[in-house]
């Protein structure tokens, strides 16, 4: 492959998609879409599509994993095997998905009233069927709806998007091409009640300042996805079954 | 999993009368949707529900090794996924019997119907284009077999056919189709009670005796599979084999539509 180097990924201020730095790709998510879960949820975040189910409250499972004092979220992030335009995948957890799936399960940890349900385990899937970068945070997105649906009780819907730089620029949401290329990328899971940040992952190369403004623009995006996803719950309460 | 004695007794006894949850009789499909090229990124892609039970199957194309026993030939690939997010009573882990059992009746059927000719897929020496099936449940209620070969069908009958140029896998651009031939689908049934019933749903699966599924074209049988402890006669089993070949009309002619032919 020929070497691509972040200046490539921007022409005239705007991105290789057309996009504007601060600009998210579409976003559409779907409620309720296994039937057999508790809570789940279906999202299109541009070409990236996730499927995501909660299960539970039920005990947790080898024993020794479940904490009597409360409830243990387990959260299982897999891309399927035909999810990217690369080769075959293997399917299940690799190191990388091991990864996502532990912080993603302190996202939701920190939100679950998880005294609610002592010994209990609270099973978080997010199965990323076509990946284009920003899985992780789409994935987070889309399991919060999912949670919120389940009836489980929360404190909050966290929403999560991710921040990169190109060459000098602050990017917002990343697809997959600017990801391989960029200069640094920052993905971040926030409570939108009180703005406090459950995720931080960040790797490339960073000032401190452009830090706090990645926190700022990912804060300002998460009001349009905020929206998205209540509106994903509402529609699902709009609609009385017979 | 779980079934109360009240829904089993409440099942057996509609069975029994020729009723079903939402049908018109012991022998008809719940409702069939097939979608093709849901997944972009896959060189093919469907998903299928029937009723509740919802897979996707995507199809990735590589450059691989041959097998040692035929080494012009390309080869195919099938895998099933039962993914906990499914079923309450589906475990995360490596494949379960009941999976692999799944993905080898689909990819008997496949191989059997001569859909993709693996002659055609030869590189060059050592080199030979795998083809790779992944059959993910989404959700489960019964009859994964009908629904995974519908999707694995489905997906590989619109899949591109990537190019080998200079070393290099072509993904995008201007690339064919796979080319397949053939059409292969299947008919599942259960027996419940002494009845016979197809298309069993999850409930109807959970206290199944016996399950056949029969696998088909257009003139020929091209797999078969019996499941579950319980036996069938020799006259069940024509008659089930007479109904497949009737019903695969119209799943034909769902793939067909589906795949745009």
């Amino acid at each position: 492959m020929s070497k691509k180097e972040s200046k490539d990924l921007m022409i005239d201020g705007k991105r290789l998609d057309g996009r504007n730095p601060d600009e998210l790709r579409s976003i559409s998510i779907k409620a309720n879409v296994i039937k057999n879960a508790m809570g789940s949820a279906y999202i299109e975040w541009g070409m990236n599509k996730i499927v995501s189910a909660v299960y539970g409250p039920s005990e947790a499972l080898p024993k020794h994993t479940g904490d009597s004092e409360k409830a243990t979220i387990k959260c299982r992030y897999t891309m399927a095997p035909f999810s990217s335009l690369e080769e075959h995948g293997r399917p299940g957890m690799n190191r990388r998905a091991v990864e996502i799936s532990k912080v993603t399960s302190e996202v939701f940890s920190n939100i679950v009233l998880l005294e609610k349900f002592p010994g209990n385990e609270i099973d978080i899937y997010i199965e990323v069927l076509q990946g284009d970068g920003g899985t992780r945070a789409a994935g987070i997105t889309c399991a919060a709806v999912a949670l919120a649906m389940s009836g489980i009780p929360i404190r909050d819907i966290p929403f999560a998007v991710s921040v990169g730089k190109i060459g000098r620029t602050l990017v917002l949401d990343m697809n997959k091409i600017e990801d391989n290329y960029s200069d640094a990328d920052v993905p971040m899971a926030i409570n939108p009640r009180n703005g406090e940040l459950t995720l931080l992952q960040m790797d490339g190369i960073l000032t401190g300042e452009e830090l706090s403004r990645a926190i700022e623009m990912a804060r300002h995006a998460g009001e349009t996805i905020s929206r998205i996803q209540r509106n994903a719950i509402g529609e699902q309460y709009g609609q009385i079954d017979a | 999993m779980h079934v109360s004695t009240i829904t089993e007794e409440y099942i057996r006894d509609r069975l029994l009368r020729g009723l079903r949850e939402g049908r018109k009789g012991l022998l008809s499909y719940r409702g069939i949707s097939i979608i093709t090229g849901t997944m972009p990124n896959a060189e093919g892609s469907a998903e299928v529900s029937i009723g509740d039970t919802k897979v996707v199957a995507g199809v990735k194309i590589d450059v691989a090794e041959p097998m040692r026993d035929t080494p012009e030939e390309g080869t195919l690939t099938t895998a099933a996924e039962l993914l906990p997010m499914a079923s309450e009573s589906y475990d995360p882990g490596p494949p379960s019997p009941e999976a692999v059992e799944i993905s080898r009746v689909i990819d008997r059927g496949i191989r059997a119907a001569g859909i993709v000719d693996t002659e055609k897929l030869f590189i060059e020496p050592e080199k030979v284009w795998g083809v790779y099936i992944d059959v993910y449940v989404l959700n489960y209620d019964g009859n994964l077999f009908d629904a995974g070969t519908l999707a694995a069908t489905s997906a590989l009958l619109t899949s591109r056919m990537p190019k080998y140029e200079n070393g290099a896998v072509i993904r995008e651009g201007d690339l064919g189709r796979l080319e397949t031939k053939n059409i292969v689908t299947s008919c599942t049934f259960a027996k419940v009670s002494n009845n016979i019933i197809l298309d069993p749903d999850g409930n109807e699966e959970l206290f199944a005796g016996a399950r056949l599924t029969v696998a088909n074209d257009e003139n020929y049988l091209r797999a078969m599979q019996k499941g579950i402890s319980g036996s069938f006669t020799a006259k069940e089993i024509g008659s089930m084999v007479d109904i497949t070949f009737e019903r695969s009309k119209d799943l034909r002619k769902l793939v067909k539509n589906a795949a745009g032919e």
